[in-house]
């Protein structure tokens, strides 16, 4: 067979921005013209549109499996670790490169991090951004548009660019097109999930948090059309759903785990960032508004959004009939309070439903995958054996 | 008047018991109040009442009974009320059978648990069923999850009010107006349903200004302990002295009564010289003067209390007085604004307020209660509370000068006490205090 | 004499020391915590008192107080001949227990619980094994031998296991059968009070010493001086103005509250003692580690414990050493000859096992494995030391896992690395270090 440069080249550029923990790429780009400001933003939503018509550049952070030097003696031991690595990060220098940080309103351990950025590093922008909680039509919109301006307001002033409609229209015209691009990815990973390997599109997800959306476009696109001439061989695995790790994200390591054990992973919430609208957004009128009532239409139903009204675990049961899921695993990361608290909910949703599951816990440097691996791959057989009978 | 208050009126002019246990009288007020308040429950399949759900931060309680009809129930207090009487333990561990994971608010899981086993709340009779689970989400992501649960459990329905965070460390207009619009389009419009009455804004005013009058002697009461030496303690002591106006009482005529008496009591303390009540008794002499931050623990909150007793230790001041409101602050319910004040008091319920904030109210308590000690009791359940205390700890002692103390509990899981391991940390932060007086002098 | 006790009541060991009035240290004594405190503390004690017999003994003589009459001695040979005196009364101290063992052994023979027609062969097995260790016991006596512990219990334990497995016979005297009456008679014979002292048991280690021409080129004048020295020495009445406990069980102690001071001020008094220039200390031991910050009068200014989880304490070694059959004191050597570091993240107790089977099946070398585990030991301190307020110049280090060379090791290559250079004290003696706080408290309590 012969070899596949194009997608050797996407896999390996993935790979080298999965480890830019320095944020080098990050440093180029604003080394290209003077002036360039980048932000990053903490799992899970922000409105990257916004940054993106300023001319910021907006670098998704998601903790990092490295060691522990400093980040320890800020948290107690019964809270998760991506807060850790973190601050391991920020103090050493590896987010030097940054002029400021968001914290989208997910949990209180993200929460009371953006109080402790704003004392830390005290000349950084630093923002809590949040999200209404209130769904009821109406009622948020004009909160959530103000908040937005605001937060446009302070882009504008860290950049020095004024943010026209028409420029922010053109932000979310193409992170309309990037959504689309993930959901075709992802429509085609349920489909040939063989074809489409998880880590791979994992490391694709990734590879947004620092590249300009432009280039990951490009990128999206290249990989499809790499992955098309490709030819991999279908495994008689069995087709899980995986749900609960869209904060703190698992090692490389569990994610081949779990696919060795024989799943195939054909739906998930890693990097769920990248799709958390359901729909796009609207490309014309008042693009601020439209990003808010995009939100308020449209977020995806998660444990950090509050779902009114509606019978819990009743999106991951749709989503999993549509991805034709014969199961769920449940992993959370450790003290991860809104994928815990929720858990008990769903799953009771997705066992109504008749849908396997199982569960279990990782920290974003767990170490062990010996464990995990039995458990999921007994979780397979059973769903084969099952589903055969 | 509220149906409540009428309840407890006839029992509140009884005489005093007499005088070999010597209670103060505003503690039999209280008592009186809360049995009265968990009578109201029991019978309210008769009498008509229905029951609110709702959670102590960001509580509308002058909203609710300006409704008369409508009973509030606080799971928090229930958990915590549970907790001092031993039992959450069980209740805990009946909700991690049911799937609930070990990491998260036991609290929650208290509340799960008790639900599970017939609903029996602390006074020993059925806590009804909600009617409306009023979601004020206000300073603690839990509570979302926590009435997702509970709409679950009991299938009622939820009227939502989110209440923005002072990420910035302020109130923005367009922040305040979007609480006024939940608490008028949403909030109101559910109460109104399962009340079946009319929303009656100037019985809403009536009960504001008893909150505000309320208020005064409250704070008048948690000030005191700005005197040396402090007549009160403003941690364990204060548990019971925010109790009625944290919760069903505030803006009733009961709660006006009960902090009138309260100030008159602690006035005289003060004048007579007089430490803190304890469970163990009077307070010896006053030997140290600590802020504290964090929840107590409930389960061992006697023996937790007695650490502190035991080497003359008071509380000046705490942040969990003020998870309630910050009325030390100059917070008022006020009946002119009702609904905008109703915004802000949830605004300013402390753990909606930002950590560089919260280090500054510290560090302020620290000095202007001539503090010699600030602890941090760090509880596992509380992302919100303790998320960052690290880091408060390290700003206060730079900003004040005093080493702080660390000690870790959790609220109503006893796994989470080990009773030796803070024994330890608290004698010797006692004795380092001690120490460092000794050297300076 | 005026002196000051220092006690410190772990839940391991119970350390005893006894400062004299210008904060010297006369006398450390040391023994295990049993389930009776009272007991290992007046064991304890005793053990401090005779050190400090023995230090006032070398004092007087190495003074010249004493004059050693015509045939007086090299003070080097005079030291060479405490050293053998001090190890031939540990060796009568033993004996004696020794001699408790046995009678209580043969009274529990004849308690009817034996099958009669056991009963003499199990005697006489019982006498042989005891006799053996008596004289095994000469050896581990001798000035400079090696032991393995300095506690009866370990020495004489496990000298009887490795008789009673040769002595045992399948159908007569079993090897359960000898077990069963040790196990059964020496928590006994650690809760009783014998007299172990010096008075009781010196006059019989002179005879040792000076016996069989063990006399060294010592003169019978100077035998005779000795002897005399040894009897002024032990009349000199010590008198304890104060004494002060702390430690796990200080509770117990049968002291007022104003004689009882935390582990912790204690430990950073203790480590001040022992090195003045102490700013920081660190300490970690079996069930926990402390990080404390000093003031140049090694009064504590901040300090951070961990909490209720004993992840990356001493105890986690001894889970590791156990995993790989190994003893604790080997894990440090071994891990001194990586050739890199694996990276382990978590320190807790319950995966430690876990934890090394995957990596050992990965095909990492044990070597390497272990450098990791001590850096990440020393990762949970560093995350204490941070929040106690950092590390300070000097820095002392502490407790029973301070004797590990890997965990010095990662300690000061991280000190270094995120601190700058400072200076680390380690003591030999680092077991005393809260004991020695104590004594000091008890000193400053009287004198201020
Ligand atoms: S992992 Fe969970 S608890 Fe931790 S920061 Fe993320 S959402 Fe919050
Ligand atoms: S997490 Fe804290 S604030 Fe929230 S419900 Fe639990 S105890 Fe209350």
């Amino acid at each position: 067979m012969k070899k596949n440069k194009a997608l050797e080249k996407i896999q390996q550029r993935c790979q080298a921005l999965y480890e830019d923990l320095n944020l080098a790429t990050v440093r180029a780009w604003k080394a290209e013209a003077p002036g360039r400001k980048a932000i990053g933003f903490m799992p899970v939503y922000i409105p990257r549109e916004i940054l993106h018509a300023a001319g910021i550049l907006p670098v998704g952070l998601m903790g990092a499996d490295i060691e522990i030097i400093r980040g320890d003696a800020y948290f107690q031991s019964y809270i998760c670790h991506i807060p850790r690595s973190t601050i391991e990060m920020a103090v050493n220098g590896s987010l030097d490169a940054l002029d400021g940080v968001i914290f989208p309103s997910i949990c209180d351990v993200i929460r009371n991090l953006s109080g402790m950025w704003k004392m830390m590093f005290p000349d950084k922008y630093s923002k809590y951004l949040d999200l209404p909680q209130n769904f009821t039509p109406g009622l948020a919109g004009e909160y959530y548009i103000a908040e937005l301006r605001t937060l446009a307001a302070d882009m504008e002033r860290l950049s020095g660019h004024r943010i026209t409609d028409d420029a922010l229209r053109e932000s979310i015209r193409l992170y309309n097109r990037n959504r689309e691009l993930v959901l075709e990815l992802y429509d085609l990973r349920a489909e040939k999930p063989w074809q489409v390997r998880t880590v791979e599109l994992y490391l694709l997800l990734r590879a947004g948090n620092l590249l300009p959306v432009e280039e990951h476009n490009a990128m999206l696109e290249a990989y499809r059309e790499a992955i098309e001439g490709e030819e991999r061989q279908a495994l008689d695995n069995s087709r899980i759903v995986l749900t609960g790790a869209f904060c703190e994200q698992p090692p490389l390591g569990l994610i081949h785990t779990i696919e060795r054990s024989g799943c195939y992973i054909v739906d998930d919430d890693f990097v769920l960032g990248s799709r958390f609208l359901t729909a796009p957004i609207p490309e014309e009128g008042d693009p601020v508004a439209n990003i808010a009532q995009t939100f308020l239409d449209h977020a995806m139903e998660t444990p950090f959004v509050y779902i009114a009204e509606k019978e819990k675990g009743e999106a991951l049961v749709r989503q999993c009939r549509r991805r034709r899921g014969e199961g769920v695993i449940f992993s959370a990361a450790s003290f991860c309070d809104p994928a815990l608290l929720d858990q008990p909910m769903v799953s009771a949703a997705v066992e109504r439903e008749g849908i396997p599951y199982t569960e279990f816990k990782y920290a974003e440097n767990t170490g062990q995958f010996q464990v995990i691996k039995e458990q999921t791959g007994t979780f397979s057989d059973s769903i084969k054996l099952w589903g055969n009978e | 008047m509220s149906a409540q208050v009428t309840r407890i009126k006839p029992e509140a002019d009884q005489p005093l018991p007499g005088n070999e246990v010597q209670k103060e009288r505003s503690m039999v007020l209280q008592k009186e109040m809360i049995a009265s308040h968990y009578k109201a429950l029991a019978a309210s399949a008769e009498t008509g009442c229905k029951v609110v759900y709702t959670f102590v931060p960001g509580n509308l309680n002058e909203l609710i009974g300006s409704f008369d009809n409508l009973l509030p129930v606080h799971p928090e207090i229930n958990a915590l009320q549970n907790a001092m009487r031993k039992r959450t333990g069980k209740m805990v561990l009946e909700a991690e059978k049911l799937g609930h994971s070990e990491d998260v608010c036991a609290y929650v899981k208290a509340d799960i648990g008790m639900a599970r086993s017939g609903n029996i709340g602390p006074s020993g009779t059925r806590i009804p069923d909600p009617h409306l689970l009023l979601l004020s989400y206000t300073g603690c992501f839990t509570f979302l999850k926590w009435f997702e649960l509970l709409r679950e459990e009991y299938n009622a329905p939820v009227a939502m009010l989110h209440t923005p965070y002072q990420g910035d460390g302020i109130v923005t207009d367009s922040m305040r107006a979007y609480m006024v619009r939940q608490i008028k389009e949403e909030v109101i419009p559910k109460l109104e349903k399962v009340s079946g009455r009319k929303f009656d804004i100037d019985k809403l005013r009536e009960m504001l200004a008893r909150s505000r009058q309320a208020e005064d002697d409250l704070v008048a009461v948690l000030e005191s302990a700005k005197n040396v030496p402090s007549p009160i303690d403003a941690y364990f002591g204060a548990v019971y002295y925010i109790g009625p106006i944290f919760s069903a009482f505030r803006g009733t005529e009961a709660a006006v009564e009960y902090y009138r008496e309260l100030r008159k009591e602690v006035e005289a303390r003060l004048a007579a010289g007089q430490g803190p009540v304890t469970p163990e008794g009077e307070m010896g002499p006053e030997r140290y003067r600590l802020v504290v931050e964090g929840p107590p623990n409930w389960t061992s909150f006697r023996d937790f209390w007695k650490m502190f007793y035991d080497e003359g230790a008071v509380v000046v001041a705490s942040s969990y007085a003020k998870v309630g409101g910050l009325y030390d602050q100059g917070f008022r319910h006020d009946p002119e604004h009702p609904l905008e004040s109703l915004a802000d008091y949830c605004f300013g319920c402390y753990t909606n307020l930002n950590l560089p904030s919260r280090v500054a109210l510290l560090s302020k308590y620290v000095r202007e209660y001539q503090a010699d000690g600030f602890l941090i009791n760090s509880i596992k359940s509380c992302n919100s509370f303790s998320a960052g205390q690290l880091l408060i700890l390290r700003e206060v002692e730079q900003r004040t000068g005093i080493a702080g103390g660390f000690v870790e509990s959790d609220l109503v899981d006893p796994r989470y006490f080990s009773g030796a391991n803070i024994k330890t940390r608290m004698e010797s932060y006692f004795q380092m205090i001690e120490q460092k007086r000794k050297g300076a002098a | 004499m005026k002196l000051y006790l220092g006690i410190d009541l772990g839940s391991t060991t119970t350390k005893a020391v006894v400062m004299d009035a210008n904060q010297v240290i006369l006398g450390k004594g040391i023994t295990n915590s049993r389930s009776n405190y009272d007991t290992a503390c007046a064991i304890a004690q005793n053990e401090a008192f005779i050190d400090t017999r023995f230090s006032l003994f070398r004092r007087q003589m190495s003074t010249g107080a004493v004059e050693l009459g015509t045939g007086a001695v090299e003070l080097g040979n005079l030291e060479a001949f405490l050293t053998g005196l001090e190890a031939n009364f540990r060796l009568e101290q033993f004996l004696r227990q020794l001699r408790h063992l046995t009678e209580i052994s043969m009274a529990e023979i004849s308690k009817g619980r034996v099958d009669q027609a056991l009963r003499t062969p199990l005697r006489d097995k019982l006498e042989q094994l005891f006799e053996e260790i008596a004289v095994e016991a000469l050896e581990w006596f001798r000035p400079g031998a090696a032991k393995r512990s300095d506690f009866f219990r370990d020495l004489a334990g496990n000298a009887y296991m490795r008789g009673a497995e040769a002595l045992a016979e399948p159908d007569g005297v079993t090897y359960d059968m000898l077990v069963n009456v040790y196990d059964k008679c020496i928590i006994r014979v650690e809760n009783t009070l014998l007299d172990l002292s010096l008075e009781g048991n010196m006059g019989k280690a002179l005879d040792r010493s000076f016996g069989d021409g063990g006399r060294d080129g010592l003169s019978e004048e100077a035998e005779a001086e000795i002897r005399s020295a040894a009897d002024q020495v032990l009349d000199i009445s010590l008198e304890v103005l104060n004494a002060v406990g702390t430690g796990y069980g200080r509770a117990r102690l049968p002291f007022p509250k104003e004689r009882i001071r935390s582990e912790i001020l204690c430990h950073g008094l203790g480590a001040h003692t022992m090195f003045p220039g102490t700013a920081t200390v660190l300490d970690i031991g079996g069930q926990d580690t402390k990080a404390i910050q000093v003031d140049p009068e090694g009064i504590v200014t901040s300090f951070q414990m961990n909490d209720r989880c004993a992840a990356g304490c001493g105890r986690y070694l001894g889970y590791i050493a156990d995993e790989l059959n190994m003893g604790v004191q080997e894990l440090g050597p071994l891990a001194m000859q990586a050739n890199k570091s694996v990276r382990i993240n978590s320190t807790c107790t319950v995966f430690a096992g876990a934890e090394l089977r995957e990596r050992l099946n990965n095909g990492e070398r044990r070597e390497d494995i272990l450098q990791g585990l001590h850096r990440a030991i020393i990762l949970r301190a560093m995350s204490l030391l941070a929040r106690s307020g950092g590390i300070e110049d000097e820095f002392t280090f502490t407790g029973g896992v301070a004797n590990n060379e890997a965990a010095v090791h990662a300690l000061s290559t991280l000190v270094e690395e995120n601190y700058g250079k400072r200076k680390l004290n380690i003591s030999a003696n680092s077991i005393y270090t809260g004991a020695v706080g104590a004594a000091l408290f008890a000193l400053r309590n009287v004198a201020g």
